[in-house]
């Protein structure tokens, strides 16, 4: 279970880490066994933490940043794009 | 009793033949297509569509970026579309217009509790790790479209249409050593239509795609233009015997991106299935991708991942409500549609099939033909100008119907000037034509008579081109008393010309025939 959420997430952990969340996933769980003790039958999921809904804006062009700041923070970049590590092989 | 077909032991033998070419080198694609024109009668396909459609809102779904394609990379970006912490994300009221639009032309159920759940993957053009989708809860459920293939008509039933925002793009060539992430699509307004797997052959998914690229230039919703991937295709595509009541395991082909190659994708993926169920191998569930280049498929993916998307409501968007109210305004925008004015077209104006759906390929050009038949009721002439000459011109210069310099009232009397006789069609849209295209506030008539190309039919000036022409021609006279009547043309033709084609042909033939007969 450590292992595949590890894999969803993208990260990767010595042995003593995975221990440690192991456990710390244990204690999640029982937590959400303790909810799962409370009887929720007719009761609609929360979708959002306010009552409000439709919160909508008009389509107005607005807010956009400079591609200087935009690229600004990325560990790799030049003066127009984003650079990460090879995601397909070349084809043969 | 025996129960093999005919058309069965041919079947065999055809998969045999191809069996054969698909083991060949590879240059022998080329024949092998020549075959895949037809699947053998035994088997059925069966095709179920996805179709992304790009929404042209002036921004992205969820913050004020434009949405727009095109611009340097990594123009339109905001901290909302970087998923940089603490941002928030707003709906676009627009998309959700164009998305009940799209609905409710297409006979949708409209939900109107609705809200956005987070799918989440990682991939590097998704910033935040997760899109935000409405893929368990559509907008729109079930709904249908109807297309005509060879004359038949047939609904295809969708599953339903939903809303989403778009990745990024991943450049994979422009360098070695990386991969390029352009942001400027991240978080564009997208469609995602899902058909049932309601299509039979290749030709049904080509008129189902020429279809609703037609319907969402109607609704103004998306510019259908698949080349700037502004409308996508992923095509499932199985076989399996007819009569078989379950499904054959389905491969789904990526990476089309025109209505062309998905029916080539699907004419390909169709003849691969059959062999390898003639020859009794395993169909795999597989993504492949398409080959524009060869007009083949690859796999891309051989093992369909055990997907783990996690969704979970969107806890940064509020729920949206719709109102009865909201749909019904929505509702009375909805322009008439091409089947709507084909069906007027063919009963109103007396127009063939040909010209109704002509006609109607795009909005603005049945507009202006609408625009055209209030200035007059010569509604089959109105209909071939339209298809005619203005197309040409259309053609020709490049320009949509949008940019034509003449106005609905000017074309009307054009077309009048050639019904009433005072021009020939030729000459009207020929030169008269292309006079007013480079003056369009002349008034037509005013205008040819300026340019001396009105036609003549008057008989005293006809007469002695008619006596001059026969004159000169005195052996095919004597051939055509003889019996020769097919030279009436070529006196015709040779009339007309030393009119400089302002001659009315059909006095000219009366004035002829008289000459000929009585001599």
């Amino acid at each position: 279970m450590v292992d595949k959420l590890a894999h969803l997430s993208r990260l990767s952990f010595k042995k003593e880490e995975k221990q440690e969340i192991k456990q710390d996933l244990q204690k999640i769980i029982q937590f959400v066994e303790k909810l799962n003790e409370l009887d929720t039958t007719g009761v609609e999921p929360l979708l959002h933490m306010s009552e409000e809904i439709n919160v909508l804006r008009d389509d107005e062009v607005r807010d956009s940043i400079s591609r200087e700041t935009a690229l600004k923070n990325a560990p790799l970049h030049d003066e127009q794009y984003f650079k990460v590590p090879k995601v397909i092989k070349p084809p043969q | 009793m025996q129960l093999n077909h005919p058309a069965e032991r041919r079947d065999g033998f055809f998969i045999k033949a191809l069996s054969h070419i698909s083991q060949a080198p590879r240059k022998n694609w080329l024949f092998l297509r020549f075959f895949m024109q037809e699947i053998p009668q035994a088997y059925e396909i069966v095709i179920g569509l996805e179709v992304h459609i790009q929404l042209s809102t002036n921004t992205k779904l969820f913050c004020g970026d434009p949405a727009s394609f095109g611009s340097e990379p990594n123009t339109h970006v905001s901290p909302i579309t970087l998923a940089h912490p603490g941002t928030l994300p707003v709906m676009n009221k627009k998309a959700i217009e164009f998305a009940v639009k799209m609905g409710l032309a297409c006979q949708c159920e409209i939900e109107i509790d609705n809200y956005f759940a987070r799918k989440n993957y990682f991939y590097p053009d998704l910033p935040k790790g997760y899109q935000v989708s409405q893929h368990t809860t559509p907008i729109c459920k079930g709904g249908r479209v109807n297309i005509t293939v060879g004359g038949e008509e047939k609904n295809v039933q969708l599953n339903r249409i939903h809303l989403e925002e778009d990745a990024g793009k991943s450049l994979h060539d422009v360098e070695d050593a990386n991969t390029c992430i352009d942001l400027n699509r991240a978080g564009v307004p997208l469609l995602e239509m899902v058909t049932e797997p309601d299509l039979r052959s290749s030709e049904e998914a080509f008129a189902f795609l020429t279809e609703i690229r037609k319907l969402v230039r109607y609704l103004g919703v998306c510019d259908g233009n698949m080349e700037e991937g502004s409308m996508r295709c992923d095509a499932n595509i199985s076989v399996r015997k007819k009569g078989d009541p379950q499904l054959g395991t389905r491969v789904e082909v990526k990476n089309l991106n025109s209505i062309r190659n998905v029916k080539k994708a699907i004419e390909f993926e169709a003849v691969r299935l059959v062999n390898q169920l003639e020859r009794n191998e395993t169909i795999l569930q597989q993504t492949r991708s398409f080959d524009a280049g060869n007009g083949t498929t690859f796999s891309t993916r051989e093992k369909e991942e055990a997907n783990d998307y996690r969704y979970f409501p969107e806890p940064d968007l509020t729920p949206f409500h719709l109102t009865e109210d909201f749909i019904e305004e929505i509702r009375n925008t909805i322009p008439a549609l091409p089947k709507e004015r084909i069906r007027k077209y063919r009963v109103e104006n007396q127009l063939s099939a040909y010209d109704a759906s002509v006609l109607t390929e795009e909005k603005e050009f049945s507009d202006y033909y609408d625009a055209l038949i209030l200035h007059t009721d010569l509604y089959k002439p109105a209909a071939n100008w339209m298809t005619g000459p203005v197309k040409t011109w259309m053609n020709e210069t490049g320009n949509e119907i949008g940019a034509f310099p003449l106005s609905p009232a000017s074309m009307a009397v054009l077309i009048s000037l050639v019904e009433d006789g005072k021009l020939s069609f030729s000459i009207a849209s020929g030169r008269l034509f292309q006079k007013l295209l480079d003056n369009p506030v002349k008034e037509p008539l005013v205008l040819a008579m300026e340019e001396n190309l009105l036609q003549e039919s008057n008989v005293n000036m006809l007469e002695p081109l008619v006596e001059d022409v026969l004159a000169s021609h005195a052996e095919k006279v004597k051939a055509f008393q003889k019996g020769k009547k097919g030279l009436l043309g070529m006196f015709v033709g040779e009339v007309m010309k030393r009119s400089k084609g302002k001659a009315d042909p059909k006095v000219v033939n009366d004035l002829l025939l008289e000459k000929l007969n009585n001599k």
